[in-house]
């Protein structure tokens, strides 16, 4: 999966989580552009992508991630 | 993790428009309830749920009507991190009948909430109040080896339980639902654990077993979520990574499980527990088609495995009528033959005089569990239908979207785990006539009067995207050809019986018109589902010598199409007249009308019940049916087969 196909599978977790179909997913995206994105649903997006992409992220790695740049790097380190 | 379980299995996928749906209820009319129950029904994912509850709150807030939903208002106290939950809890509660909301107080504020007076809880007049404690909620000290430290150790939880509940009790009128408490994986000893007084095993073993009875008494529900937690796995429930980072007291996965444990309690608070237990029979309650394969082939013996996996459905059956769920049948059968494994089969549990309404006939699904339904006195959303063929539950669930109707997986084996794990039937309580009830509607096994045939049946059938294949008969086809016409008895028009040799010579003489007919739809493929043999009779006249069809799909109008494809054949080789014989044996009942729904003319009848019909070629016009025709492999028949 390259980085295109990682942003593609992202936009549309993203829409599912902030149920918003209008967030632009870019690596700069980050909690205080979106509406609703708080600790809580921080969790629900990292779960949803953990269970999109087949990974376990370590608390560490959660408690790093700064945008969606951070996210998806991580991602394509691990799948 | 099993996934029966966590993905909720015994429910239907979400459809693939789930966010557009979500979106058009913005501008629809009240009252909304049955589109949102519609919506919560699939197994929605945690995201889902969220924005299905996210809807419910907003057409709430804007004072639209969530009727037919019963309304309930449900107080959340725990130790831990709910948030996430709440919302899982309104849709899955839509799913269940009810429409839900939430009062949730301040993150772990238990006891003051439960003890004064006029806190949130107590001052919003809920109509219960669910204790979701984890067993970090107790002080739960541990004195391994200590066994009189222990049981003050465990009085003490109990006494701060008892005392939570009397204050609710006190400043309301809500009922108590108590979560029971899921030990850790990890434990002291190993084994020990379990025996040894004041290991947190041992604490919790008491607490939750003295839990169970003090709610047993007083009125007050168990939720048994360590019996939840056990199903799926104590090291798959705790998530000590979730817990530390954000205090949630299970795995996210399991969210949308727990919440439909937790709606279907408050169901059945509501009393919308379901009520009637409707079977399907052949490959539902036994292995096998009975009408096709006799008593002696289906499949219902100990020591078959896939006898006993049917043998399991009947047990679970046979068990829920004993607690008061009453049992019917809705088959697609004559009705002797389907009576014949209850009456004459040493090995089936279930009996005639254990089922209420017995409903085998050729109508469609739909109408017969209507006639159930009000021969019982009972309504729809109190029954279930356990069936193995996707499309009669698709159509089913379409038609009477009320009907509770499971999925099953491929395997037979998990059908009566399937159904358990649904908790249709869940009850708060049991009281003594529970036992008889089921004997109340107890009439012999009476068939019910069906009213009329139910609207919507052409539009569901429109919808499963059906492709009928046409071919003359060919080697590939040929093993499956012999067979089916060896075995079929009941759409089998004249019931004769070929053997390999027989069919390659009726395949390779021009004068002989075949056909093999396979259908597909969105389920999948059904294989070859049809067989037709014409044979030059009279200058001009073809006699169908063989019709033959599988039961499965029964009712697509796939015989009209069959027709169509032979007249057009016909046409092509200059016949003028078809002549088809119904010759009645004891298993073929069901075609005595075939020729004469078909437009035929009954020429002549015997005293045998045989009887001949005849087509006209030119002037006949089927009935069409929605679905894409392939005819392939007849392009040189048609010019030689004109005898």
């Amino acid at each position: 999966m390259d980085e295109q196909q990682i942003y593609a599978r992202l936009a549309e977790i993203f829409e599912d989580v902030f149920d918003d179909d209008s967030i632009q997913v870019t690596p700069d995206l980050s909690a205080k552009d979106v509406d609703g994105w708080d600790s809580l649903s921080h969790i629900r997006l990292i779960l949803t992508v953990e269970k999109a992409f087949k990974i376990k992220f370590s608390t560490s790695e959660i408690g790093k991630l700064e945008n969606v740049g951070d996210l998806a790097a991580l991602i394509k380190a691990r799948i | 993790m099993n996934a029966l379980y966590s993905e909720l299995q015994w429910l239907p996928r979400p459809p693939r428009d789930f966010p557009a749906r979500l979106k058009a209820l913005a501008h629809a009319s009240d009252p909304l309830g049955r589109e949102f129950q519609s919506l919560a029904l699939p197994a929605l994912d945690l995201n889902q749920l969220t924005r299905l509850a996210k809807a419910i709150d907003r057409e709430r807030e804007a004072g639209k009507s969530l009727a037919p939903l019963a309304p309930f208002r449900l107080a959340v106290l725990s130790n831990s991190t709910i948030d996430m939950i709440v919302p899982a809890l309104v849709a899955s509660a839509a799913r269940h009948g009810v429409a839900l909301e939430v009062i949730q107080p301040s993150y772990d504020q238990v006891a003051q909430e439960a003890l004064t007076p006029d806190s949130r809880i107590n001052s919003a007049k809920p109509d219960a109040v669910l204790f979701a404690l984890d067993y970090r909620a107790l002080p739960l000290k541990l004195v391994p080896g200590d066994a009189e430290t222990s049981t003050r150790v465990v009085d003490a939880a109990l006494d701060y339980l008892q005392s939570l509940c009397s204050g609710i009790k006190a400043h309301s009128t809500a009922v108590c639902i108590l979560q029971n408490f899921v030990p850790p994986p990890e434990t002291l000893f190993g084994s020990l654990d379990r025996a040894l007084p004041g290991t947190l095993r041992h604490h919790l073993d008491a607490i939750n077993r003295e839990l169970a009875s003090l709610t047993f008494q007083s009125g007050h529900v168990l939720l048994d979520i360590a019996g939840l937690a056990e199903t799926v796995g104590l090291a798959n429930w705790h998530n000590p990574q979730l817990w530390n980072m954000a205090k949630f007291a299970f795995s996210g996965e399991l969210i949308p499980l727990y919440a439909d444990h937790v709606a279907r309690t408050i169901a059945a608070i509501r009393g919308k527990s379901a009520k009637a237990l409707i079977l399907d029979l052949d490959n539902t309650v036994w292995g096998g088609v009975i009408g096709d394969d006799g008593l002696e082939g289906i499949h219902i013996a100990q020591g078959d495995a896939r006898g006993e996996a049917h043998l399991a459905v009947q047990r679970l059956a046979l068990d829920l009528r004993q607690r008061g769920i009453v049992l019917a049948v809705c088959s697609k059968n004559t009705d002797e033959i389907a009576r014949q494994p209850f009456e004459k089969q040493p090995e089936m549990l279930l009996r005639l005089d254990h089922i209420a309404v017995f409903q085998a006939n050729w109508n469609d699904k739909a109408s017969n569990i209507q006639a159930i339904a009000e021969a019982l006195s009972l309504g729809l959303d109190a029954m279930v239908f356990l069936d193995d063929n996707p499309v009669e539950r698709g159509l089913v669930r379409q038609l009477l979207p009320q009907v509770r109707v499971p999925e099953l997986p491929e395997d037979p084996a998990g059908y009566a785990r399937t159904l358990a794990a649904a908790g249709y039937f869940e009850a708060t309580a049991f009281a003594a006539e529970d036992l008889q009830r089921a004997g109340f509607y107890q009439d012999n096994a009476r068939r019910a009067t069906l009213q009329k045939q139910m609207g919507g049946v052409d539009a569901y059938l429109a919808s499963l995207d059906m492709t009928i294949t046409f071919q003359p008969f060919d080697a590939t086809g040929r093993a499956r050809i012999v067979q089916l016409i060896n075995k079929s008895n009941q759409y089998n028009l004249t019931t004769r019986r070929y053997t390999g040799p027989e069919i390659l010579e009726a395949e390779n003489d021009p004068h002989v018109f075949t056909l093999q007919v396979r259908l597909a739809d969105i389920f999948g493929d059904n294989g070859m589902i049809s067989v037709v043999i014409c044979r030059p009779a009279a200058e001009g006249v073809w006699d169908i010598d063989t019709w033959l069809m599988s039961c499965r799909v029964l009712g697509r109008k796939v015989e009209h199409m069959v027709l169509a494809e032979i007249l057009r054949h016909a046409r092509a080789a200059g016949i003028c007249k078809l002549t088809g014989t119904y010759k009645p044996t004891e298993r073929n009942q069901l075609v005595v009308d075939h020729y004469a729904r078909l437009g035929f003319v009954k020429v002549a009848e015997e005293t045998s019940g045989l009887t001949r019909w005849e087509m006209n070629v030119h002037s006949a016009s089927p009935e069409q049916a929605p679905m894409k025709i392939v005819s392939q492999g007849f392009a040189a028949a048609g010019e030689t087969l004109h005898a």
